[in-house]
């Protein structure tokens, strides 16, 4: 079973992530900001990581640096959902190493969508 | 909540719906979070980490808001996130007005949430709101009117009230109404759905219904309609189940797509659009670690058709059992009614324990030995149970006290005040039904102490004290009890005033009247209503209501002041109202049960203790204070218990205290003191004179709990 890292400081968010993934099969480790992602991330490996950007403690993409640094995160893919879609947000998670972003709000589907042209 | 069938909108096959009750639980909890933060925030000084945390606030809401459909809830949060991106990047001075409209907003917010929720039907109006915050967010100063804040909910869905801002997604609605289908079924008939249409023609303030099917039953044998309402779908339910049973009711709103906020792009479903990309070719990316064990239909990517099989592998979730209630494992939401069910269980194991505790009382232990140590250990763990139970109701005394900054900072701003706020055992636990009660008393005082008792800062010097008054609430344990106090610094009562006031009144005061008597005056119906006394002395209106609904809740309120020092307020409740030590007493062949923290002494009744005074009064004289006699027997029209001589026992006198006055009543006998399970009276019987409920005792038998504060007050008048 292919494992998602879902990364948000809403829990609703959180659990609609996490419902909609496990629904479709997959095993989904969540986190509730990026501090607490970084700290799960080093015991596990995953296919993907969706995290948020604007969280508490450590924001998304500060998480992107900080994954990139670990050895078994230099090529997982990581996409950052956003409810900016700004060039200055896409050139920012770019130079951090995320592969893309997904912009809030989303439906279940959409997201479902985006996750399969990912992990495959 | 749980009978109402809503489809709610859908997400692309997903019923979003299951994940509501979680995004208002946050929004309200990001609510008070907010507002804590603003009422805390240093305006001249704010620090980045609290200008951060309460845009966190408005995103965070926004974003959840957007996702589940609340249009309303993301236009107006989209707002505040602006303005407060702005401050936060300190393009933009945090001001005292913004700091304003930000607590205004987060009320409507609330308001929004509710309606939502189904609590209220209350549209808030946020035009005049919205362009408050746009002009502040733009730079430039409220002007004239505009800054008025408006009230807050506006019943009265005004055609005009559309926010500027907001997103249509569909035909435009009047404001607050909604377009749902309606399925009902399955039904033997069809016709028996059209008298749901009769309905809408019998109370026209509910909207309109056209049929969305021929008039004849489909494949499922249901029917459709098309409904459009303001009422929340319980209300409609509440309806229709006149005509079909609640179960055949399904309705799920006819609008499909989530709005998107204005500036965020709309989530459209083009395969080409902007609402998600790739700065690497996903192609390129190496394959996923385990290919095997792909999710089943994983095939397909395509928008369109997703919904469909995305619906089947989420019952496949639900299935499973992974409910989404069981993401958060710390909590469990449960329903009051399920908990006092709970509770109504274990109070008749409490009985039944006493009454096998009773039973067994007299057997030989050396016989009996096993039964005995069982019987011992069943009520040691009944109690625990009972403890356990009691404390699932129990919440923090800061549900009640976190409003109170608020309340402060708004009175001070009204009152031209310096106003300091400290509470203390904010986590002092108190039961649930008793913590909503408290809420209305507590204001009170604490507005009292805000408004009549803390002076003007000019007053405040000239007294040379510190500018800004304190307010102090504190709430602990004591004993079996809870004490809550709310305690000022302020200027204090004022006997001379107090005094003259209720000569005024007509009173029977007199001058070398302790102070204690003195401030009990204020609890006196109708006392402080006067406006001079709450101008010139003190304290001010309705005293009274306080006392009495603290009383209603078997609590006791006391005041103390001093003149110039402050005057404090002492609430004392009972920790629970389900359970309560109690007194029980024998009158004639009867018990009755006296609340043990009405009882102040008990002693024999000597010869010549007791004195007639007027026609048929009684007083007796203990400790230098007469109080009226009252005998239990004749006051519940019991026979009184004789001795083998004929003659009337001697009786026991027992001292009991209500509301700062006292009374002694005759018993004959006292039996014991134990913990009683409080059963009301009034719903399984009537209400009784002077009776505030009923127990069932380890006998079996049902004895009555005297309402001492009705009886005090009876023969006292």
């Amino acid at each position: 079973m292919h494992s998602i890292l879902a990364v948000d400081d809403s829990a609703s968010m959180r659990q609609m992530v996490a419902f909609t993934l496990k629904g479709a099969g997959y095993n989904v480790i969540e986190a509730a900001d990026g501090q607490e992602a970084l700290d799960k991330a080093r015991g596990e490996t995953v296919d993907l990581v969706l995290t948020d950007q604007n969280m508490p403690r450590m924001d998304g993409i500060t998480l992107v640096q900080n994954l990139r640094g670990l050895a078994t995160y230099a090529s997982t893919p990581i996409l950052i959902l956003t409810t900016e879609s700004s060039d200055e947000m896409k050139q920012k998670g770019r130079a951090a190493g995320a592969t893309g972003w997904l912009v809030k709000p989303f439906d279940p589907s959409k997201l479902l969508d985006v996750v399969r042209k990912v992990i495959r | 909540m749980g009978e109402v069938s809503n489809q709610g909108l859908q997400g692309g096959g997903f019923d979003l719906t299951q994940f509501y009750a979680v995004f208002f639980e946050e929004a309200g909890e990001n609510l008070a979070n907010m507002e804590s933060l603003l009422l805390d925030i240093d305006v001249a000084q704010p620090g980045d980490e609290e200008l951060n945390a309460v845009f966190r606030v408005a995103h965070s809401i926004k974003g959840g808001a957007a996702t589940f459909g609340f249009s309303d809830v993301t236009t107006l949060t989209h707002e505040l996130e602006t303005l407060l991106d702005r401050v936060r990047k300190h393009e933009l001075n945090l001001t005292s007005v913004m700091v304003d409209v930000l607590l205004e907003a987060g009320d409507v917010l609330r308001a929004q949430l509710a309606r939502h929720q189904g609590t209220t039907d209350a549209v808030p109006d946020t035009t005049d709101l919205i362009h408050r915050i746009k002009v502040l967010a733009a730079g430039q100063q409220i002007q004239g009117a505009a800054a008025v804040p408006a009230a807050a909910p506006n019943p009265a869905p005004a055609a005009a009230a559309a926010p500027a801002a907001a997103v249509p997604v569909a035909p435009p609605l009047p404001d607050g109404m909604r377009r749902l289908y309606v399925r009902v079924g399955p039904l033997t008939d069809a016709s028996v759905a059209d008298d749901l249409t009769g309905l809408f023609r019998d109370i026209p303030t509910l909207g309109t219904i056209e049929a969305a099917d021929d008039g004849k039953l489909d494949a499922e044998s249901k029917r459709k309609f098309l409904v459009t309402t303001a009422s929340p779908d319980s209300e409609l339910v509440e309806l229709f189940s006149f005509h079909v049973s609640r179960e055949q009711i399904h309705i799920e709103a006819a609008v499909a797509a989530p709005p998107a906020p204005a500036a965020a792009a709309p989530a459209a479903a083009a395969e080409s659009d902007d609402s998600f990309g790739f700065f690497v070719d996903p192609a390129s990316l190496p394959p996923a670690r385990n290919a095997p064990g792909m999710p089943q239909n994983g095939g397909n990517a395509g928008a369109a058709n997703a919904g469909a099989g995305n619906a089947a592998s989420a019952k496949g979730a639900a299935a499973r059992g992974e409910k989404a209630a069981n993401l958060d494992s710390n909590t469990l939401r449960v329903s009051v009614e399920r908990v006092d069910q709970l509770i109504n269980l274990v109070g008749e194991l409490v009985i039944t324990q006493a009454m096998l505790t009773q039973q067994v009382k007299d057997l030989d232990p050396a016989q009996f030995r096993g039964l005995l140590a069982g019987v011992t250990d069943l009520e040691r763990n009944t109690r625990h149970l009972q403890e356990a139970v009691m404390s699932i109701r129990m919440i923090p005394m800061s549900f009640v006290f976190n409003r109170f900054p608020r309340l402060i900072r708004d009175l001070a701003a009204k009152l031209d005040k310096k106003i300091e706020l400290k509470m203390v055992g904010e986590a002092t636990e108190l039961d649930k039904g008793l913590i909503e009660k408290i809420i209305d008393p507590l204001t009170h005082l604490v507005r009292n102490s805000a408004d009549h008792g803390l002076e003007s800062p000019e007053k405040r010097l000239a007294a040379g004290k510190s500018e800004t008054g304190t307010v102090t609430l504190s709430a602990s344990h004591q004993g079996g009890s809870i004490l809550i106090e709310v305690k000022d610094d302020g200027a204090g009562l004022r006997r001379d005033k107090i005094l003259s006031k209720a000569r005024e009144r007509g009173l029977a005061v007199r001058d070398d009247m302790t102070d204690p008597e003195v401030w009990a005056l204020i609890w006196e119906a109708g006392f402080s209503t006067a406006d001079q006394v709450s101008d010139v002395s003190g304290r001010g209106v309705g005293m009274d209501v306080v006392r009495r609904n603290i009383a209603a809740l078997g609590g006791t309120v006391e005041l103390d002041s001093t003149e110039g020092k402050g005057t404090r307020v002492c609430v004392r409740l009972p920790l629970t109202l389900a359970i309560m030590d109690g007194m029980s007493i024998g009158v004639g062949d009867e018990t009755y049960i006296l609340p043990l923290a009405s009882v102040i002494e008990s002693f024999q009744i000597e010869p010549g203790m007791i004195q007639t005074v007027g026609s048929n009064g009684r007083v007796v004289k203990v400790r230098d204070e007469y109080m009226p006699v009252v005998a239990l027997a004749d006051e519940f029209g019991v026979p009184r218990l004789t001795e083998e001589n004929g003659k009337l026992a001697p009786g026991i006198l027992v001292i009991v205290e209500a509301d700062g006055k006292r009374l002694a009543a005759i018993v004959d006998e006292l039996l014991g003191q134990h913990q009683i399970v409080v059963k009301n009276l009034e719903s399984n019987y009537r209400r009784v004179r002077d009776i505030s409920g009923a127990t069932i005792l380890g006998d079996g038998h049902v004895a009555l709990i005297i309402d001492v504060s009705s009886l005090v007050k009876r023969a006292r008048h």
